[in-house]
């Protein structure tokens, strides 16, 4: 049986909106390297494939694309990027996928960060790069002026033209993201001292692209990273995204409710893919779900229940509660449909990410459906995917 | 008490200060010769890591230059890491405030703020630079005018962040069922460069703001150091620059409400030892030599002179052709922007009073070497400078990445304890505490 990937995302205290009023929640630790440090660490215990942290230039909010100046939620949140990279020295292995906006950053400062985050990886690091059509974050940046939009705004022929405007920018963005990473070839340090040349110029590759939002000429300012090519992944729920997954990603993360809305969404993937003219390994598609775990039938499901009653949780992946053997039925059967693995969103942080650990990973090492330890260096390589050779190299 | 001097370590990155042909030279981007640096200083006690920036490789005549050490890692990010393998030493990152915007670089320096328990610091470069401009969306134009304004405004505007959550505010009460207190976070900033309003979503740092290191020496940088910066990054490497300077700009200090010892001044210096003093001048004239190879020394004047010089003997004398004033030749290189005519004169005039060489002039214009001497001597002349008001300490530069401060670490900052005048270890956690900053000032203080 082939292993499944499996993820966890983690953000703030978990995903359901009362769970930093759980007590053992850290709700006063959310902003220290050690509240971070702790749960990655406890992921890699698990041999986790990779934990993803969820990112915003902004506050978060219970409704979508507005801010909703609740004070009694988790808001608030350091960015991304650097808790990943505060992490990386104190891992050695579980992949780090932080996300960042592609609409109000450069390309160039998020491309050099991701190279970064290898370097102090060696080797783990992931992207997350996802649109902001809210208009709350335009206005923190002064540069662009987007509409203010409600649900009702949803599905609007005005509303999909400003969505598709902002993943086209954000095609592009990954294309120079991507360009700048192989801007550099591998050798392109030569420290020849007959020469006195510390570079080839040769393997250093102006990336001139030009697109609607901007132009970079590059070359980068870091060398290649360590994975040629990090991890680049999205989070997609309909086919805009499915084609802009299958532009520019390595992995997708979907949030079917059923397996066959599994299935379905995986023809739609490969039909993107068909369409986007994808060359190389296809995306490797992980479904999402927000878990929460326990031991004992039907406590998750009351403590579900209880927190719902503080605070409902309103969610875009399915949500379980149950015990670490009914996920693991659950994984198996919606993985038969075609998912590669699974990206798990713990409802309460540390509780459901420790379940995770210590009930549902050694269920699914028992039935033969997880690794027993990490094998592979690099994260790529745990999906995989080869190091790439580099677009610009002249051909041996 | 003597006064107490304050040390700082550079992290030797892109430029021909690097002697990358030793073989005790290592890579300027694996993680682990940043750790080895970071770890060095912090046993030494060092203030703080600092990390230049550029966003573009160099050119020279239309090319990517080739000669010097380039390739480097994105500062914050790195940084970042470095706060895993650290427990005091402060961490600076130079940051542009051309080609970023202040809500994500504010967010930034405040989350470094809080990963690192309160060793964050900011060193704010401008660039009006339309070469680098090519890499980013707002372009490079800026008129030279308004470089300081929009960097005053940016780090204006960034203190109204940081200020926009007080220590208070971040209250995780789940007994009363209140995450935050109502309104942190809103802001509203309307001037000339950013016209911006919303919710700050990263709370206050243990530093209130990261400490402001300022780096220009013109007019307008000595009063933007006055005004906004915690610690000024000089280039004065003599004992009577510097004190003309220190004086300069702590006068400068009053108006702004400010005491002296509220803005450090840090010349970047380098250094070499040895076991006497004529050994560690032979040393030293070997590095220089290291620094800059023959085809460097070409280099150098091509920038100044404008035109092709390949065809000159790096051995032999000054050019004999007038530069070509034009567009410049060189690209991505700061120091070469003065009055090139005048800096022709002054070599020609040098190299024939001294009978230099194409190489020799090059070495004698561009390779700085501050302190050279036995550890004694180095510990002395150190003490002399921060004693006698030409500097309150140094950021050192090491020619050797990443092994180049052992020697310093190990014989010049014991002496320079014995003496008293530097610490023997941390007082606090933050990097404020280092420095002996009082709390930061606020947004409405220096607005």
């Amino acid at each position: 049986m082939t292993h499944l990937h499996l993820a966890v995302a983690l953000d703030g205290t978990g995903w359901h909106p009362a769970s930093w009023r759980e007590p053992g929640a850290r709700p006063g630790d959310v902003f220290t390297a050690g509240y971070w440090t702790g749960l990655v660490r406890e992921a890699e215990r698990a041999a986790l494939d990779l934990v993803t942290l969820e990112d915003a230039l902004g506050p978060q909010s219970s409704v979508p694309l507005a801010f909703d100046h609740r004070t009694d939620q988790v808001r608030g949140r350091l960015d991304a990027v650097l808790i990943a990279a505060r992490v990386a020295p104190e891992t050695t292995h579980v992949g780090i996928v932080p996300t960042t906006s592609t609409t109000h950053t450069e390309p160039f400062h998020v491309g050099i960060g991701i190279a970064s985050l290898d370097f102090v990886s060696r080797g783990r690091a992931g992207w997350r790069p996802q649109i902001s059509a809210r208009a709350a974050e335009a206005a923190h940046f002064g540069r662009r002026v987007l509409p203010e939009l409600t649900p009702a705004d949803f599905g609007a022929p005005e509303t999909e033209a400003l969505v598709a405007g902002l993943l086209t920018e954000a095609g592009d963005h990954v294309e120079v993201v991507r360009r700048l990473w192989d801007s550099w070839e591998d050798d392109a340090e030569i420290r020849d001292a007959a020469t006195g040349r510390f570079l080839d110029r040769d393997k250093l590759h102006y990336i001139d692209f030009a697109g609607e939002q901007f132009s970079v000429r590059g070359p980068s300012i870091t060398p290649r990273p360590p994975q040629g090519q990090p991890l680049v992944t999205a989070l997609a729920h309909s086919a805009p995204i499915y084609r802009f997954a299958a532009r520019g990603a390595d992995v997708v993360f979907v949030t079917p409710h059923s397996r066959d809305e599994a299935a379905s969404i995986i023809g739609e993937i490969r039909a993107a893919e068909a369409e986007t003219g994808r060359t190389g390994a296809p995306l490797a598609v992980l479904g999402d779900l927000v878990v929460f775990l326990d031991d004992e039938p039907g406590a998750a499901a009351a403590r579900l229940a209880r927190l719902d009653r503080v605070d409902p949780l309103a969610s875009d992946a399915e949500v379980f509660a149950g015990t670490p053997a009914e996920l693991a039925d659950l994984l198996l059967d919606r993985s038969a449909a075609g998912l590669a693995g699974f990206r798990l969103r713990p409802g309460v942080l540390p509780h459901d990410l420790t379940a995770i650990a210590d009930g549902l990973v050694p269920e699914l090492r028992r039935r033969g459906a997880f690794r027993d330890a990490y094998a592979e260096d690099t994260l790529r390589a745990r999906f995989g995917l080869p190091r790439p050779a580099n677009r610009y190299a002249a051909a041996p | 008490m003597p006064r107490q001097i304050h040390l700082a370590a550079h992290f030797p990155g892109v430029n021909n200060t690097t002697v990358w042909s030793d073989p005790r030279s290592g890579s300027q981007i694996d993680f682990a010769s940043f750790v080895h640096l970071a770890r060095t200083a912090e046993r030494a006690k060092f203030d703080f890591f600092f990390l230049a920036e550029g966003l573009r490789l160099r050119e020279l005549k239309g090319r990517i230059h080739d000669l010097d050490v380039a390739g480097r890692p994105e500062s914050l990010t790195v940084l970042s890491a470095l706060a895993a393998v650290t427990t005091r030493l402060g961490l600076a990152a130079t940051v542009n405030s051309t080609f970023n915007e202040p809500y994500e670089v504010a967010r930034r320096l405040a989350s470094l703020d809080h990963l690192s328990g309160g060793r964050a610091a900011w060193n704010v470069v401008t660039s009006y630079d339309a070469f680098t401009g090519e890499n980013f969306r707002r372009g490079g134009f800026l008129d030279e005018a308004d470089r300081y304004t929009r960097a005053a405004e940016f780090l204006q505007t960034a203190r109204e962040l940081w200020d926009s959550w007080t220590d208070r505010d971040l209250l995780a009460d789940p007994a009363a069922g209140q995450f935050v207190r109502e309104g942190a976070g809103e802001f509203a900033h309307h001037g000339r460069h950013f016209d911006i309003h919303g919710r700050f979503a990263t709370p206050r740092g243990p530093q209130g703001h990261p400490v402001i290191i300022q780096a220009g020496d013109s007019e307008e940088g000595r009063e933007f150091a006055a005004r906004d910066a915690d610690v000024i990054f000089s280039r004065h490497s003599t004992l009577e620059d510097g004190r003309a300077f220190y004086k300069d700009v702590k006068s400068r200090l009053a108006k702004y409400g400010r005491r002296s010892e509220d803005l450090k001044i840090l010349p970047a210096v380098t250094y070499v030892l040895g076991d006497t003093d004529a050994d560690a001048a032979e040393r030293a004239a070997e590095i220089r030599r290291a620094q800059v190879s023959p085809q460097t020394a070409i280099a150098f004047l091509e920038a100044v002179w404008g035109r092709d010089l390949s065809g000159y003997d790096p051995d032999g004398p000054l050019p004999d052709v007038e530069p070509d004033l034009g567009e410049g030749v060189s690209k991505g290189r700061a120091q070469f922007r003065g009055d090139r005519a005048a800096t022709v004169r002054q070599w020609r005039a040098l190299a024939g009073e001294r009978g230099l060489s194409i190489r020799d002039l090059a070495i004698e214009t561009t390779a700085r070497q501050t302190f050279v001497g036995t550890a004694r001597t180095v510990a002395d002349r150190i003490d002399e400078f921060v004693q006698t008001d030409a500097a309150d300490g140094f950021i050192f530069v090491p020619h050797l990445t990443p092994g180049g401060l052992d020697d310093l670490a190990e014989h010049v900052v014991p002496l320079l304890q014995e003496k008293g005048v530097f610490r023997a270890d941390y007082t606090g956690p933050t990097l404020r505490d280092h420095l002996g900053l009082g709390p930061a000032r606020t947004a409405e203080e220096t607005s």
